[in-house]
């Protein structure tokens, strides 16, 4: 089976958000105010071929441990996790 | 006999030539290097240049740590010979793990190109041959040089003295005016706790030729260059 994932990789609480800030701060120029915080993280989608999707969940969490987030400065989230089947291709 | 250097070049290196030039004006023998290479041609030490390999994808040095080459810059960087991460470079080291700490985008989100001042520190037990307290001008390029570590990782980076240069004014004082992108504890260059491993933001290879500008290159690589040495004696 084919195992879909969405992860969100964001910059660690209390790490400046330089991308963030800037877009907070643009923010009021446009009439919104009443945004006093803005992160900028990274959403990333996968599609896992394997043979359940416990496994492919663990995968995905060691790629995103391992490879797609760096642990010194970012938190990551696994957010959906959906089934394809194999036939389908990668649709 | 001249120390040998291998010059790795990754995809999206740019500094590469700069490098071997500046190995090469500063006395030693330059060999460029593949990512793709298995072994350093039994070169003294390594650099790591800078540049953006394989584009920054992902996160700066994030997909360089598992180039083929870099299992035998660990080798290197274990059996005590120097290794040499500028600016792309050493971000490839802080992902790869033998530095600690990260560089996220610059305080202030612009690409900085301009000539600042560092302050090197030392000598410590970990690295005799760096002497300390010396002022040099080098030229620092880049968006994503902004040093970060937790807290408790910064206090080990202090308390074992792997701070190897901070951005300083002009007279070498430490003010917060004179940090370019943010860097915690105005830090440009760290080391290893074996004194080996350096990596640094601003780029020695470009201050070199007297006919070129500023000089502070020298200091960086004969510290270089004399732990190569050590190595063809040892």
């Amino acid at each position: 089976m084919r195992y879909r994932f969405e992860l969100i990789v964001s910059l660690k609480e209390g790490l400046l958000d330089p991308q963030g800030k800037a877009v907070q701060e643009a923010l009021p120029t446009l009439g919104w105010d009443n945004v006093p915080e803005v992160r900028v993280g990274k959403h990333i989608e996968l599609l896992v071929e394997s043979e359940s999707r416990i496994q492919a969940r663990s995968q995905v969490e060691e790629m995103a441990r391992r490879f797609l987030s760096n642990p010194v400065i970012e938190d990551f989230v696994i957010l959906v996790a959906d089934t394809v089947p194999s036939a389908e291709g990668a649709g | 006999m001249k120390p040998r250097v291998a010059v790795v070049t990754f995809p999206g290196s740019n500094d590469d030539r700069d490098a071997l030039r500046a190995i090469e004006l500063m006395g030693g023998d330059p060999v460029p290097a593949w990512h793709g290479d298995r072994d350093l041609q039994e070169a003294d030490a390594v650099i790591l240049p800078g540049g953006f390999a394989y584009g920054d994808y992902l996160r700066t040095g994030a997909i360089a740590r598992f180039a083929p080459v870099m299992a035998a810059v660990r080798d290197y960087a274990e059996e005590g010979r120097p290794v040499l991460g500028v600016c792309n470079g050493f971000q490839i080291l802080c992902e790869v793990g033998l530095l600690p700490g990260a560089l996220i985008r610059n305080r202030g989100l612009s690409f900085i190109c301009r000539w600042i001042h560092v302050r090197t520190e030392g000598p410590s037990d970990a690295s005799p041959n760096f002497s300390g307290g010396e002022v040099l001008q080098v030229p620092i390029k880049h968006g994503e040089g902004q040093f970060v570590a937790s807290q408790e990782e910064m206090a080990r980076i202090e308390e074992q003295g792997l701070v190897a240069m901070r951005y300083c004014a002009p007279d070498g004082s430490i003010d917060e005016r004179f940090n370019p992108n943010g860097s915690a504890h105005n830090i440009a260059g760290l080391r290893n706790p074996m004194g080996n491993v350096l990596g640094m933001m601003p780029h020695p290879e470009h201050a070199v030729d007297p006919d070129l500008g500023p000089t502070g290159g020298h200091a960086v690589f004969d510290w270089f260059l004399s732990g190569a040495r050590d190595r063809i004696h040892a």
